[in-house]
């Protein structure tokens, strides 16, 4: 027992040292994303190419959106069932009011938000009224949207989107320049963030990370942007959905982890009722979260609608919704709530994304695509499972 | 906002005293069954009081009405001698009274900063961003002052043993608590190095000037920590002990009723 602890502490102190995200679970789903993209490259010389690359990221925008929402409703400990439907009706009520009823495109995609704003309160309402589990009102939720959505698409099938603005959002891309600009305005903002709130630390003379440490973290931040920026540049530029995809990831890593509010969701998540002793008011958080995901959801609907050029029955049925749900938990979230990151969603996504991708390029059937998705995520839920018990068992041991 | 870490240290030093919470005459029924039954109680600053007594003597029943949790039916409750109504555990907290239950309630997955602002982090100013450093500051202050002996305390809770989750909980009542901390069976379920600990975070915080009131089963701790001994039984007052001049034997007499010295022969 003390041998294998010791070999442990020495690896771990060497992993510590590295500039990697902090907890192992996204270290393992980042080692695996390596692992799926050099093996679709040694099978398949075009996975790795600038133009591969960019259709991938088109490919994901719509399941990494879904599945930011999803990791924050598993953090609150909560799940939904119903983001596929809600992002259906949701494109459906944009292409009614902007196609048949001639709506500037702005107002249309407001309603498309206004309405997945209102199913997630309906959603969150009916939870914390009656205390039924989230996973029952949102598959009775999944069942009514879908329902909705067939009403509103109707006979036809598709609403046609003829809309130019609305047919641009998800094949328009950043031109090469302004694509640098906003890359490096991001770096400058993080070496901003982080030399602040070093200076806040000192202040308070509080433990400050060394200054090396940082730059070498700041450095292979740096690499990475630099290095997706310019891949990207060489083919179209960067898309427009993946600098929404980004934002939005960035506003909802704020809101998570420097809000009040984004501390009292992993708080509920990890003690409901501890969190409900000191004070968090947990049905107006939950209330919160379920809107908070329906409004992504319709967000993704608005992007499918763009990519599709038309609101289907179709769109945002199938496997979507549940590769939402698998991408968040193979990014490392939990399914037991309290544990997970925003940036998860992207990681998830990435790898769902790949492996569907390079099955795609190898001229693989859709049976195995769904097959080895669900392998991938079942490993992801075995180690959150067992990541889980190591802790309990731990806690009970000390 | 009640008074942070800071305030806590008394400027002249001297541990008085003077009753902080007062209790007279207080009752309360659940239904026909009588839980406390015209009960006296009181705790200074600067002093520890363990709260003992048998299963169903009503020590739960006062705590939950200090703690807000429930209200009493008759009998009055004064902190600093002014009359109070205690309605719910945010009174109580205004008032400067915190509690440390059984089950800790801590969350596992935030780490020890998270856990001690909980439903009361700081904010940068106006803005809605928190103050992690800050908050990190001031913990680390409480913690320091108490001799918790926390590891870092930006890991999370999971990896902490009983007795440091303990230490967390006493904290937090420690950081928020400007009057009156109640902890409720704080040793049951640790080993004696870390009973030892729990011990020594109490008198921190009689040190600090709180008054502080144990409830326990466990005469060791009973005569370990406490400046007074008050006995309930069948939701009466049973008597108040000195430990430094009672005998352990005595008050276990008081908790099972027998008049005589000898505990073994109950003649009630």
């Amino acid at each position: 027992m003390t041998t294998t602890h010791a070999e442990e502490g020495g690896v771990r102190a060497f992993v510590q040292r590295l500039p990697l995200p902090r907890d192992t679970g996204s270290l393992t789903v980042v080692i695996g994303l390596a692992i799926v993209w050099v093996v679709f490259q040694a099978l398949n010389e075009n996975f790795l190419s600038a133009r591969n690359l960019s259709n991938l990221v088109l490919q994901i925008a719509v399941l990494g959106t879904l599945a930011i929402g999803m990791v924050i409703v598993l953090v609150l400990g909560e799940i939904d069932l119903s983001v596929g439907a809600i992002a259906g009706v949701s494109a459906a009520t944009m292409a009614l009011t902007v196609t048949r009823s001639g709506w500037t495109p702005a107002a249309g995609i407001a309603v498309a938000l206004l309405v997945g704003a209102s199913i997630g309160l309906i959603h969150g309402a009916i939870i914390t009224a009656f205390g039924i589990p989230s996973f029952i009102v949102t598959l009775a939720g999944l069942l009514v949207w879908q329902g909705v959505q067939l009403a509103l698409v109707g006979d036809g099938g598709e609403i046609p989107i003829r809309d130019p603005f609305i047919r641009a959002i998800a094949s328009t891309y950043v031109p090469s320049p302004a694509g640098w600009a906003i890359a490096a305005v991001a770096l400058v903002a993080v070496v901003l963030a982080r030399a602040a709130g070093r200076r806040r630390r000192r202040r308070l003379d509080l433990t400050v990370a060394a200054l090396r440490s940082e730059l070498v973290r700041l450095a292979l931040s740096s690499v990475i942007v630099v290095g997706v920026v310019a891949l990207l540049n060489s083919y179209f530029g960067i898309p427009w959905v993946l600098l929404f995809l980004v934002t939005l990831m960035t506003l909802c890593t704020l809101v998570m982890h420097q809000t009040r509010f984004g501390r009292h969701l992993y708080a509920i998540g990890g003690n409901r009722e501890a969190a409900r002793r000191s004070g968090i008011r947990v049905r107006s958080a939950t209330v919160a979260v379920f809107v908070i995901v329906s409004v992504i959801a319709s967000a993704a609907g608005v992007i499918e609608a763009s990519r599709q050029f038309s609101a289907s029955n179709a769109l945002g049925g199938g496997t979507l919704q549940l590769n939402a749900i698998a991408a968040a938990v193979i990014g490392g979230t939990s399914l037991f709530g309290g544990r997970g990151r925003i940036y998860h969603a992207l990681l998830g996504a990435l790898v769902v994304g790949s492996v569907q991708n390079g099955l795609d390029l190898l001229g693989q059937p859709a049976a195995i695509k769904n097959v080895a998705t669900g392998v991938i995520l079942i490993l992801a839920v075995i180690v959150d499972a067992v990541g889980r018990r190591r802790r309990l068992a731990r806690g009970a041991a000390d | 906002m009640p008074a942070l870490t800071t305030s806590l240290v008394r400027e002249d030093g001297s541990v008085a005293g003077r009753p902080v919470l007062e209790m007279h005459g207080v009752s309360k029924r659940y239904g026909r069954v009588a839980a406390l039954t015209d009960v006296d109680f009181s705790v200074a600053a600067g002093e520890v009081v363990a709260l003992v007594g048998d299963n169903g003597a009503g020590k739960s029943t006062l705590v939950k009405a200090i703690a807000g949790t429930h209200r009493i039916d008759a009998g009055q409750i004064l902190v600093d001698g002014t009359e109070v109504t205690i309605g719910s555990p945010t009174d109580a907290s205004a008032l400067g009274i915190e509690t440390v239950y059984q089950d800790l309630a801590l969350c596992d997955n935030l780490d020890v900063v998270a856990n001690l602002y909980l439903g009361r982090e700081l904010r940068r100013g106006r803005s809605t961003l928190m103050d992690h450093e800050t908050m990190e500051r001031r913990a680390a202050d409480v913690i320091g002052e108490l001799a918790a002996h926390l590891p870092v305390l930006t890991s999370p809770v999971s990896a902490l043993s009983g007795g440091q989750r303990q230490a967390i909980a006493v904290s937090r009542a420690a950081l928020w608590g400007s009057r009156v901390v109640l902890l409720d069976e704080p040793t049951a379920a640790l080993g004696v190095a870390q009973t030892a600990m729990v011990y020594r975070l109490v008198r921190g915080l009689r040190d600090r000037g709180l008054a502080v009131v144990v409830i326990s089963h466990n005469m060791a701790d009973v005569f370990a920590v406490a400046d007074r001994i008050v006995v309930l039984r069948l939701g009466r007052n049973a008597g108040q002990f000195d430990p430094a001049s009672a005998h352990p034997d005595e008050v276990v007499a008081a908790i099972t009723g027998s008049t005589g010295l000898s505990a073994g022969e109950d003649i009630s």
